[in-house]
């Protein structure tokens, strides 16, 4: 039996139907059509899936869809406002932090939730705020750096 | 097909489990669910307590569904802080409890170590208590666990280490956790608690014995680093082999109790 489950995401009011025992990840990509949290390793390893749930991040393959209901879910789709992007999209980009792009959205909420709650990190903050998200092309230096321009307020590199 | 079942106590929870299985964090039967081997029925329980921290003077209550960040959010819980900021990333951390850490199969379970050398002890849901000690071994069919209650150590009596070979992220080759209270110069209600060096967390017996009512020095020490594997038969996994870990135990276990004795913990 199908479970209603109306929640907001990226601050819209959205609704949709989960299937028993479905995780978030699956969820959003398939019944609400969100596809930036990318499935990679279903097991909570990898981070690519990495959303916030009221205000913390989660890896979404690890949540039930049904107990977001009531909840604010952000994904990496509400981090651009219209053609604007973030500052951290844009310093992903100016310091080639993305090659095939797939934790690319995990890394930015990551980062953002990180940036959110401290606004000036050190590296080692930096370092440990993507711990849990995994990269297999960058070898982490572009991202962090990235993410250390942001927070310096020089969006330029 | 999975079926979840939400219920607003732990004790109705309890009622309903019977052969379902009982779903916290998620972050372990998530992972049995994405994969399909979970049992067809969920139980979770949306009780506000199960959240709950709470301190009477030096007694210390935490909730079973009480998780890694919210340990680290509280200043006062600044002893289980080494132990929780090393369970996984910041994700994983956000979402964990206490009460799933306690039957986390190896090499999983790092602040049930702690917990473990604290004394601690699981209240049940319908009623009673047990060491946690005992609780964890329990794996197969665990009674439910509503809180954990633990006496905060004195200054410098505690401490806890984990090692792995990846950081800051990464599952233990092994786990120790020590409370060395001193009773004068003699060290009195030693407990010596390892991870990763059994099925679940348990207690070294010989590291113990070696401390126990002996003055904290270098000879009690290296007795304890000697002993502390005496009759475990830690398991061989991608992490390290059960030699390397029985090989290695004394000599992290030494300077974890160094660093207590030099008030460095
Ligand atoms: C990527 C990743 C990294 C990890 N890293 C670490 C690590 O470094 N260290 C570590 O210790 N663990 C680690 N874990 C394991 C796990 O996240 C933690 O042990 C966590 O504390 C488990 O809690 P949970 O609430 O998510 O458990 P759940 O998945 O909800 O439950 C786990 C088990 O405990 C039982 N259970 C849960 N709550 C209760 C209760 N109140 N009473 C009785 N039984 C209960 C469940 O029935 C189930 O059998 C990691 C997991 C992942 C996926």
């Amino acid at each position: 039996m199908k479970t209603p489950v109306a929640f907001t995401l990226n601050g819209v009011e959205r609704a949709a139907f989960a299937d028993p025992g479905q995780n978030l990840l699956d969820f959003l990509r398939r019944a609400v059509g969100d596809l930036t949290p990318k499935y990679g390793c279903g097991q909570g390893g990898c981070g690519a899936c990495t959303v916030v749930v009221d205000g913390k991040t989660v890896l979404s393959c690890l949540v039930l869809a049904e107990t977001v209901a009531g909840k604010r879910v952000e994904t990496a789709a509400g981090l651009a406002q219209g053609a604007a992007l973030h500052p951290l999209q844009h310093a992903f980009m100016e310091h080639f932090a993305a090659q095939c792009g797939y934790c690319t959205p995990g890394m930015l909420i990551s980062a953002r939730a990180l940036l959110d709650r401290n606004p000036n990190p050190s590296r080692a903050e930096i370092v440990e705020a993507i711990s849990g998200n995994l990269c297999r092309c960058t070898g982490y230096e572009p991202i962090i750096a990235a993410i250390e321009s942001v927070a310096a307020g020089r969006t330029r590199a | 097909m999975t079926r979840v079942e939400t219920y607003p106590t732990l004790a109705e929870a309890a009622r309903a489990l019977g052969e379902a299985a009982y779903m916290a964090g998620g972050t372990l039967v998530m992972r049995d669910v994405n994969a399909g081997t979970a049992p067809p029925r969920l139980v979770r329980a949306a009780d506000p307590e199960l959240t709950a921290i709470s301190a009477a003077g030096d007694s210390i209550r935490l909730g079973a569904g009480v998780t890694m960040a919210q340990i680290l959010a509280r200043p006062e819980l600044d002893f289980l802080h080494e132990a929780a900021r090393r369970i996984g990333g910041p994700q994983i951390r956000n979402m964990a409890t206490v009460g799933g850490n306690l039957f986390a199969p190896h090499p999983y379970g790092d602040l049930a170590v702690a917990l473990i050398a604290l004394g601690g002890r699981a209240i049940l849901a319908g009623q009673g208590t047990r060491p946690v000690e005992q609780i964890v071994r329990e794996r197969e069919r665990p009674p439910l666990v509503a809180a954990i209650e633990i006496a905060r150590p004195r200054p410098g009596a505690f401490g806890f280490a984990k090692v792995a070979r990846v950081k800051p992220k990464g599952a233990s080759v092994l786990a120790l956790a020590v409370l060395a209270p001193r009773e004068g110069s003699t060290l009195r209600g030693v407990r010596v608690a390892l991870g990763a060096m059994g099925d679940h967390p348990l207690r070294s017996a010989g590291a113990e014995r070696a401390l126990e009512g002996r003055p904290f020095d270098a000879e009690a020490i290296a007795r304890a680093a000697r002993q502390v594997a005496e009759g475990l038969d830690p398991p061989t996994d991608s992490l390290a082999t059960g030699w390397y870990r029985r090989e290695v135990a004394g000599v992290h276990l030494a300077r974890l109790l160094e660093s207590l004795r030099g008030g460095r913990a």
